[in-house]
């Protein structure tokens, strides 16, 4: 099956002498739900800048769908639907006009983009602002405008340039739920993020940048299975015992465990691959302790990701 | 999403984007239209009763007609082609400004169709003030019509041209002032100095010559023949220099759309 997105050798110098990307190869699979993550100026907006033809390559080569965005620029850019980081409409233009003009850029005559227009605008919760100036929309608002806007044309690819930065926690899942809809309809969505737990959530494949360099390139599943260790935090029923002091603790039966206390109520336990998570909360258990609630210490990939990434510094 | 429709061809995709362009630019105007038509009408009214009315009533004939018949032409390709520039130059330049060019860019519009766009938009905007002029001139006199295939054929390849040079004025530029700069050291010193308020001939033979290299003195003199009959340059030369220079600064804004230049990184 032909490639959603093909990038070979990619290359961009900056007219300062920046060079933004070394040479990268990149390959996603058709309905792919998948992430470039890392960190900032690592390029990953310049990455997607040059899928989506706002910036200009140095060296390399990208095609969509099987299409050369250089030698056949029209049939790659239909496939494409581009929401950036920035908002990038007219702010004095009403929602509804952005959208319908949108439309217009792709071919969609007035009816089908009438149809397509009201279906999104209902669907992303924007059907009752369409008659306002998109200047008087919230953030969120704006934002899904855009995906409103990115998906008109019924685009194959998505792409998706950090698109619930400064969105909050409500309105950010029910975006993921849209996404993930998107995705389960055959859209293949590219995004980049800084919430880890966005690409954890969301998303099949992975690949992370640091320097303008692919460090690794995989599924999440196959970089999750790369942790070697993992923290949870137990909140405890009652407090332990007066006079133990936060740090290292001995629970007898979790000899193997790293066990730390850090509040009178609190404790850390790091599980290491193969061990089980139910011994503790028995071994916890035998040992007078009861456990209320339990979680992961930190987001598993934002470990895995400071973890490659400082891999990739020192190297 | 993804389920696609009868597919249409590059040609039918292209003709609806270029109409959506020029939808967008003329809405754009007609919304603003304190800023974009008014001024202009305001403006030219008061040139009427000033120069043709209270001046011209004292200067009497000039080139045969009298001194309000003589202007009125140059008056109303004044604001043709000032406008057609104006509306390209703010346009363009306000999309590079919001970012909403980028719109174009990741779609599949040809460069040569976005170039058509927004020329159309601007010489629609040059055409509408062209007539609304055109109207309030017929109350300061009764104006004559020698040739309308003249007049409009003028017209519109004065606006073209016009818009093509506001369109890469926009380009080029980076700050709001800079859209400024062009109309106001050369285009409305040229319109000046272009045979709108006199005839050439009053003047020196050495100034003669000089005038006879600004571009603006043609449009003016091709329109004032289209109008009145009267002209001090050759009217086909005229037509034939506005064709060639629209060739060119068409080719030079496809390149630049091409290339991306002020637009992308």
């Amino acid at each position: 099956m032909t490639a959603a997105l093909s990038i070979q050798g990619l290359e961009k110098v900056y007219g300062n002498g920046f060079k933004a990307l070394k040479g990268i190869d990149l390959t996603v699979k058709q309905g792919d739900f998948f992430a470039l993550l890392g960190p900032n100026g690592a390029g990953k907006s310049t990455t997607l800048g040059i899928v989506s033809s706002l910036v200009q390559k140095t060296e390399g080569t990208v095609s969509i769908m099987g299409h050369d965005l250089v030698t056949d620029a029209f049939a790659a850019k239909q496939c494409l639907g581009v929401v950036p980081q920035e908002f990038n409409f007219n702010q004095f233009e009403k929602v509804y006009d952005i959208v319908i003009t949108q439309a217009g850029y792709y071919g969609l005559t007035a009816k089908e983009a009438a149809v397509q227009a009201e279906l999104l605008l209902r669907a992303l919760d924007l059907w009752d602002k369409r008659d306002e100036p998109s200047r008087m929309l919230s953030g969120g608002m704006k934002r899904r405008l855009m995906i409103a806007r990115a998906l008109i044309h019924k685009p194959q690819i998505l792409i998706l340039d950090e698109p619930t930065a400064g969105v909050d926690i409500e309105l950010r899942r029910s975006m993921w739920e849209f996404m993930k809809k998107l995705n389960e309809k055959g859209t293949t969505i590219i995004l980049t993020t800084h919430y880890l737990e966005e690409a954890e959530q969301l998303c099949k494949n992975i690949a992370i940048i640091n320097h303008g360099e692919i460090v690794t390139n995989t599924s999440v599943r196959e970089l999750l299975s790369q942790l070697s260790t993992e923290t949870f935090v137990f909140d405890l029923d009652s407090d332990l015992k007066d006079g133990v002091e936060s740090g290292a603790i001995s629970v007898p039966g979790l000899e193997g465990y790293e066990v730390s206390q850090v509040a009178d109520d609190c404790l850390e336990v790091t599980v290491e691959k193969g061990q089980g998570l139910n011994q503790v909360v028995i071994r916890l258990n035998d040992a007078g302790i009861q456990v209320r609630s339990m979680r992961a210490k930190a987001n598993r990939l934002e470990e895995l990701f400071v973890d490659l990434i400082q891999q990739h510094k020192r190297s | 999403m993804n389920d696609k429709a009868k597919p249409k061809s590059i040609w039918a995709i292209q003709w609806v984007a270029f109409s959506t362009i020029v939808i967008k630019e003329v809405r754009r105007f007609m919304r603003i239209w304190q800023q974009t038509l008014l001024p202009p009408a305001i403006t030219m009214t008061l040139y009427f009763i000033i120069f043709g009315n209270l001046i011209g009533s004292r200067i009497g004939e000039m080139g045969g007609v009298d001194y309000m018949s003589f202007i009125v032409p140059g008056l109303i390709m004044m604001s043709v082609i000032t406008n057609a520039y104006g509306n390209v130059a703010s346009s363009f330049f306000g999309n590079k400004f919001q970012r909403c060019i980028e719109e174009l860019m990741v779609s599949p519009v040809h460069p040569a169709v976005i170039l058509a766009g927004y020329v159309m938009g601007g010489v629609a905007r040059g055409v509408m003030v062209g007539i609304i002029v055109t109207l309030l001139s017929l109350y300061f006199t009764d104006l004559q019509l020698h040739s309308l295939t003249i007049v409009i054929i003028v017209t519109i390849l004065s606006a073209i041209l016009f818009a093509l040079g506001g369109f890469i004025n926009a380009v080029f530029a980076t700050k709001f002032d800079d859209i400024t700069i062009i109309p106001t050291f050369i285009i409305t010193p040229l319109t000046y100095l272009g045979g709108v308020f006199y005839s050439i001939s009053l003047l020196p033979e050495f100034w003669q010559d000089v005038s006879m290299l600004n571009p603006i003195l043609y449009m003016v003199n091709s329109f004032r023949y289209g109008i009145l009959g009267i002209s001090d340059v050759n009217i086909t030369a005229a037509i034939s220099m506005l064709v060639v220079f629209i060739a060119l600064l068409s080719a030079f804004s496809i390149w630049l759309l091409k290339r991306g230049t002020g637009m992308r990184s």
